[in-house]
């Protein structure tokens, strides 16, 4: 079934994203023993959690030894009684108190507080900053990364789209496109849904290639997560929440409040679980989806980071190989989740909303 | 479950549902509706090429079958008009046969006839020229004979023993 050919470029684009992303965290994690480097299991997992994070700075590379970054600022926008736009600059990677129209704000863990004019963070007993959060609105790290693959499926599928004027088999990227609409259509909308299919297929295909391309751009050295993060996925589980209730027809209503077929005292003890059992189904869409690739983001970047904690054991050439070895290996698996990941979440919305549409008879 | 809450960012998920809506609502107008349509036009026309295919094959198929019925049908006609000749060809044949017979039947008996006919007429002829002889002859005869007196006598003599003995 897998094409040599596929399974070769695979391989190679698994390499190549692998020997960057050791090589990212390596020149992070190299040079001597002191200053701002990565060196200590702990640090280590504070990288990772920060990576895990949005953020408002759009960073490649960060020097530990002078503590400079190499990337680009992005702008912020917050609103909090007025709207405040600025360069994240004034932040300076949270060192800084930033002022806009009379306010004053602050970096606290990548997340942007008020704060007074000295920057002070009051903390609870658990460590949680009590202060004022304004809404962020701001073009971060994340909504970069969505903005990209807008952009590349706009520009894809118009391309496509636009292919059929000249002639009825497209050429160039629509070749690849066009096999992965159809098989969104013919495997997964068509089957799961049934006759009425066409209504959702736009949905379908949008969130399809969406979670795909945000998953393939999180395995890159840019070092996107967006779908592994919570308010993502909460946001496309709500979608196909909302789209499947709405379009539930009167027998999808009665089974969840008045089940047919069994004793009244049944159904009475069924309502509840069925109510719950709609929120449960787009619940576990979204933890599904972030759970998998946050999980997978912490395993590729753990075992990268073996080159640092084994590197006292087994020298810097074994806990390298090592490292990248299994590095390797997991990017491989990871291609796949990115790919199954986009699947079973667009499977799963279709398959509820089949559930909604469907006719009893 | 704490972190988690904690993480979440309402901004994000604010932009995140704006950035999708926007673009499930510009590939719904300009990218999925044509491309959708495209391949349901691409698959219709090739569906249909495909029933033509199948119904040329069938049209072909009939028109061998038509081809080999009317094929049939000419033979059976042809051997139809064959047997009619033939059997025209016989009785003409046999009419002539029995024609010809009947002709030759009555040329024969019309012949027999002619010939009974002249034959009546030759012996009628021929008795009457007897007659006619013998009346010569019988009056030579009875001239010579009855010159002589005793000739007569006898002669009369004869002729009445013959009426005696009738």
């Amino acid at each position: 079934m897998i094409n040599p050919t596929i399974m070769r470029n695979t391989l190679l684009f698994a390499l190549l994203i692998s020997l960057i992303n050791v090589n990212s965290l390596f020149a992070v994690a190299g040079g001597s023993e002191e200053g701002g480097q990565i060196n200590t299991k702990e640090e280590i997992n504070e990288y990772i959690q920060h990576h895990l994070q949005d953020s408002h700075d759009f960073t490649f590379w960060t020097n530990g030894k002078t503590g400079s970054h190499i990337g680009f600022h992005l702008p912020v926008i917050l609103w909090s009684d007025g709207l405040h736009v600025f360069s994240s600059g004034k932040f300076d990677y949270g060192h800084e108190v930033a002022e806009s129209n009379g306010k004053y704000f602050t970096l606290y863990h990548g997340k942007v507080y008020e704060t007074n004019a000295d920057g002070e963070i009051n903390l609870d007993e658990e460590g949680h900053a009590t202060n004022a959060k304004p809404l962020d609105i701001s073009i971060t790290k994340n909504v970069v990364g969505m903005l990209l693959t807008s952009l590349l499926m706009f520009l894809g599928f118009i391309s496509l789209a636009k292919g059929y004027n000249k002639r009825s088999i497209p050429k160039g990227i629509g070749r690849i496109l066009e096999p992965l609409v159809i098989y969104v259509r013919d495997e997964i909308a068509r089957p799961n849904i049934g006759s009425k299919y066409e209504k959702f297929i736009p949905y379908l295909l949008t969130v399809f290639f969406y979670i795909w391309i945000l998953n393939l751009l999180g395995l890159t050295p840019l070092g996107f997560n967006v779908t592994g993060n919570i308010a993502v996925t909460v946001g496309l589980a709500l979608i196909t929440f909302f789209v499947t209730q709405f379009s539930g027809n009167k027998d999808y209503w009665k089974h969840i409040f008045w089940m047919p077929g069994v004793p009244i005292p049944m159904k009475i003890i069924l309502m509840p679980i069925e109510v719950l059992g709609m929120f449960t189904k787009p619940f576990a869409l979204l933890i599904r989806l972030f759970a998998n690739i946050t999980a997978g983001h912490v395993v590729v970047m753990s075992l990268i980071a073996l080159i640092i904690t084994m590197r006292s054991q087994f020298g810097i050439v074994a806990s390298s190989s090592i490292s990248f070895g299994l590095a390797f290996f997991i990017t491989l698996i990871e291609l796949l989740v990115a790919f199954l990941q986009a699947y079973i979440f667009t499977m799963l919305s279709a398959l509820f909303i089949g559930m909604a549409v469907e006719e009893h008879h | 479950m704490e972190q988690l809450i904690n993480d979440f960012s309402p901004g994000l998920f604010f932009m995140q549902l704006f950035i999708f809506l926007v673009l499930l609502l510009l590939l719904s107008k300009f990218a999925w509706k044509p491309i959708l349509n495209s391949l349901k036009a691409r698959e219709g026309s090739i569906a249909d090429a495909l029933q033509s295919a199948e119904n040329a094959k069938e049209e072909m198929a009939k028109l061998q079958a038509d081809n080999q019925k009317l094929l049939q049908e000419a033979r059976q006609e042809r051997d139809k008009l064959l047997k009619e000749a033939t059997d025209i060809a016989n009785k003409i044949k046999e009419e002539a046969k029995s024609d010809a017979a009947k002709q030759a039947d009555r040329m024969i008996s019309d012949a027999k006839n002619a010939i009974e006919v002249e034959k009546n007429a030759a012996l009628k002829e021929v008795t009457t020229k007897v007659a006619e002889l013998s009346l010569e002859i019988a009056e030579k005869l009875i001239r010579k004979n009855l010159s002589d007196d005793k000739a007569q006598k006898a002669l009369a003599e004869d002729f009445m023993k013959d009426l005696k003995l009738n």
